[in-house]
């Protein structure tokens, strides 16, 4: 296919820059330049979640997007009698793929060479972007245009692509408004979810000119009117790029076929028009056979946008001579993947097909948002699988593991069934040894431990608060007290403890006839 | 299931935050279960489920806990807690424990003892047999599904089965019944502020039912709603579903 193409724009002046102090320290960028600072230096997940708390905007906006999604969620899975037996269908394809993924995987790369694409191989993300830059930089381009992709965000591939002098354009219209707003994604499928449509607009209006076709001056927050001017601005990047970048879905071991499942028609653009695609995709993609996808067809649309089925679904299979890109790369990256597939207690979180049903059922989600998980991936399964992927070192990995009241509501909804909160109590494991040496917590611990090991230490206690409750006999509640009650005296009364624990009661009033 | 309508023994697992904090509870089940002619004993070597300590990552100060569970209650047919969360958690959670200390004795004495495990609303409507257990509670009250009585111990509908036999009772429904109320063990003390947010809207959901009592079948959870509730002066009590159902006419209410 044959398509007008024009030279790629400027770099932008310092005049363009001016007055607009977020952006104006960057003015050799390519593309807008994101948050400062890294994932992994970012405070514990506790000290994230007050800071987002406070953002009554923030509360509103996934109060209500949250509220929605879910609901049209259990509309579409309610109308499916057997959503029991596809969800246990998913687990077992899942779970087949990953006991034999060394199998799986060479038959992938072999479907995939016999298809006439080239496949490389990653370790992690270093070595995954490496790989990209130079398949880029090979080409003879200074810009690509990229379909929605979690492996790439994983991976900071953008940002990897824009020190090496290429512009990476974001296309999912969510995806623009957090590339366009300097920020960083919140959620796996709307990552601009944090985001209402008056902010939509003042992104647009303030950024679009600078990186490409303007948004109309006298645009207003109707939500056609954006997703029109998202489209304009889109359109000459679409038109002119060579190169694509892709994530997958699922990829066919058999056929070496790799899917991508969208809901705008961006990710179709980016597949067909480029002469090059490159896709990343993680290991854990891979599906063994064609047939397998009915399952997971079924399963995703439903529990991710409460669709029966997405707008667009799109399957490749190597290059096709003379349709679409006649150039053709596949990425399959580690980046930690086989570290969690080594943990018996952990390897479930790999079936996860980033659906983000637990994140929008998720109370805690819900009230934080993502930018709290310090990750790509927030939420319940972000929970899971950052500290897999990335290990406990840091402060963020060692507090995700507690960043859950335990609710269960995500494993309700998964449709791989992963039980995530088991695996959450795993991890927490996993912490509470990471961290040696007695500290306030684990001699909390081990003191209630010792009460309550022995029925005879229990026993000590009850007096203790018996004594304690007679001695304030009017006191019914405790209000504010100082650490290390505050946590919970803060906001909540405390209760006073009986002058009579259940227990002595029992030996007054029933213990003479019975133990 | 075989229904049990003559007197059975069963064996009290208070719950350690029932024995020391919430006694009332307990003695509500005593009173309920002997009024349908049960006999009740209340093994006293018995102490917690141990969920605390598996939950906040202390695998092996929990061990303790389930080899108490095991050793009180072995000998008895019938378990009954007042307590979804910790019924749940000795069934979802001991047999993981002892697989995780390597002791395959303990395991298959932890298999056995699940299996007479039962949560008080269980035991009431698969043992027993009963919906309608003689009580009567003439107030306004709304009830509170909890996580862990929903999704772990799995007690279904049973508790809306017993309230709305109570004579008396204006039972109403609840906004985002199925939302969890933020509590989440020690959660409600290290991530203080989430826990917070989301019992708030939970105590938002409660007032505007016009409720005098909230309900529920975890007196933790309650403790958290309930010390929200109280801070603003809001009139609203917290009473546990056994209280509930102990309560009867003649009793003052």
């Amino acid at each position: 296919m044959s398509t007008p193409r024009s030279s790629s724009p400027p770099l932008r002046s310092p005049e363009q820059l001016h007055g607009d102090p977020a952006v104006s320290t960057d003015a050799a960028r390519r593309t807008p330049a994101p948050p400062a600072g890294t994932y992994l230096g970012m405070p514990r997940f506790q000290k994230n979640a007050r800071e987002q708390l406070a953002n009554e905007q923030l509360r509103k906006n996934l109060r209500h997007a949250t509220g929605t999604i879910r609901a049209k969620r259990a509309d579409r899975v309610a109308e499916v009698p057997e959503w029991e037996e596809l969800r246990l269908a998913g687990e077992a394809i899942k779970n087949r793929t990953l006991r034999h993924l060394d199998t799986y995987l060479v038959q992938l790369e072999e479907s995939l060479t016999r298809a006439g694409a080239t496949v490389h191989w990653a370790r992690d993300a270093a070595e995954a972007n490496r790989i990209v830059v130079d398949l880029v930089k090979a080409k003879g381009v200074d810009e690509v245009v990229k379909v929605k992709s979690m492996a790439t965000q994983e991976i900071e591939l953008n940002e990897a692509l824009e020190e090496a002098g290429v512009a990476a354009w974001e296309t999912d219209l969510a995806e623009l408004i957090v590339q366009l707003g300097h920020d960083r994604p919140s959620h796996i499928l709307v990552p601009a979810i944090h985001r209402n449509r008056s902010e939509v607009r003042e992104i647009f209006l303030r950024e679009m000119k600078q990186y490409g076709t303007p948004a109309p001056e006298d645009i207003t927050d109707d939500p056609a009117e954006l997703a029109g001017a998202a489209r304009r601005h889109l359109r000459e990047k679409f038109l002119r790029a060579k190169v694509a970048i892709s994530g997958a879905n699922f990829a066919v071991a058999e056929t070496g076929t790799l899917v991508v499942v969208e809901s705008e028609g961006n990710g179709r653009m980016c597949l067909t028009l480029p002469e090059t695609l490159i896709s990343v995709v993680g290991i854990e993609k891979v599906l063994p056979t064609f047939a397998d996808l009915e399952v997971f067809m079924q399963l995703l649309p439903r529990s991710s946008t409460g669709e029966r089925m997405n707008p667009y679904t799109s399957m490749w299979t190597g290059v096709t001579p003379g349709d679409g890109p006649q150039e053709v790369h596949v990425v399959l990256v580690d980046n930690g993947r086989t570290n969690a597939l080594a943990d018996p207690d952990g390897r479930a979180a790999l079936r996860c097909i980033r659906c983000s049903a637990c994140l929008n059922i998720c109370p805690v989600y819900e009230r934080v948002g993502g930018h709290a998980y310090g990750s790509v991936y927030p939420g319940p399964i972000g929970a899971v699988l950052n500290p897999q992927l990335r290990g406990i070192e840091h402060e963020i990995d060692q507090s995700l593991p507690y960043a859950s009241s335990l609710c269960g509501a995500c494993f309700e909804v998964c449709p791989v069934r992963i039980p995530i909160p088991d695996m959450l109590v795993h991890l927490r494991k996993q912490v509470a040894d990471h961290k040696r040496g007695p500290h306030v917590e684990s001699t909390a611990i081990a003191l209630a431990g010792w009460v309550l090991s022995d029925h005879k230490h229990l026993e000590l206690a009850e007096r203790a608060a018996a004594l304690a409750a007679r001695a304030l006999p009017h006191t019914t509640h405790l209000g504010p007290l100082p650490w290390p009650a505050s946590p919970w005296t803060r906001a909540r009364d405390l209760p006073m403890p009986p002058q009579e624990s259940f227990r002595e009661w029992w030996r007054k009033n029933r213990g003479e006839e019975r133990r | 299931m075989t229904i049990h309508t003559q007197g059975i023994t069963v064996a009290l697992f208070a719950t350690c935050i029932n024995d020391v904090m919430f006694p009332g509870t307990p003695r509500a089940v005593v009173s309920v279960l002997e009024r349908l002619g049960c006999r009740v004993e209340f093994p006293l070597d018995q102490t917690c489920c141990g969920q605390m300590f598996t939950n906040t990552g202390y695998f092996d100060a929990a061990l303790p806990d389930v080899r108490n569970y095991v050793k009180a209650f072995s000998r008895y047919d019938y378990i009954v807690g007042p307590s979804g969360s910790c019924i749940g958690a000795v069934r979802h959670q001991h047999p993981m424990l002892a697989d995780y200390a390597k002791d395959a004795k303990l395991a298959e004495a932890v298999d056995e003892v699940v299996a007479k495990t039962y949560d008080f609303t269980e035991l009431l409507v698969d043992v027993l047999g009963v919906t309608d257990v003689g009580a009567y509670f003439p107030h306004r009250v709304t009830y509170h599904p909890t996580c862990h009585s929903v999704r772990v111990a799995k007690v279904g509908d049973r508790p809306y089965q017993l309230l709305s036999k109570v004579k008396g009772i204006d039972l109403v429904p609840l906004e985002a019944a199925d939302q969890c109320c933020g509590f989440g063990g020690t959660f409600s003390v290290k991530n203080p502020d989430v826990s917070v947010a989301m019992g708030a809207d939970k105590a938002r959901h409660v007032l505007d039912t016009g409720a005098e009592y909230l309900v529920a079948g975890d007196n933790a959870c309650l403790m958290h709603i309930g010390g929200l509730l109280h801070r603003e002066n809001s009139g609203v009590k917290t009473i546990h579903l056994a209280e509930v159902l102990a309560h009867t006419e003649g009793a003052a209410a």
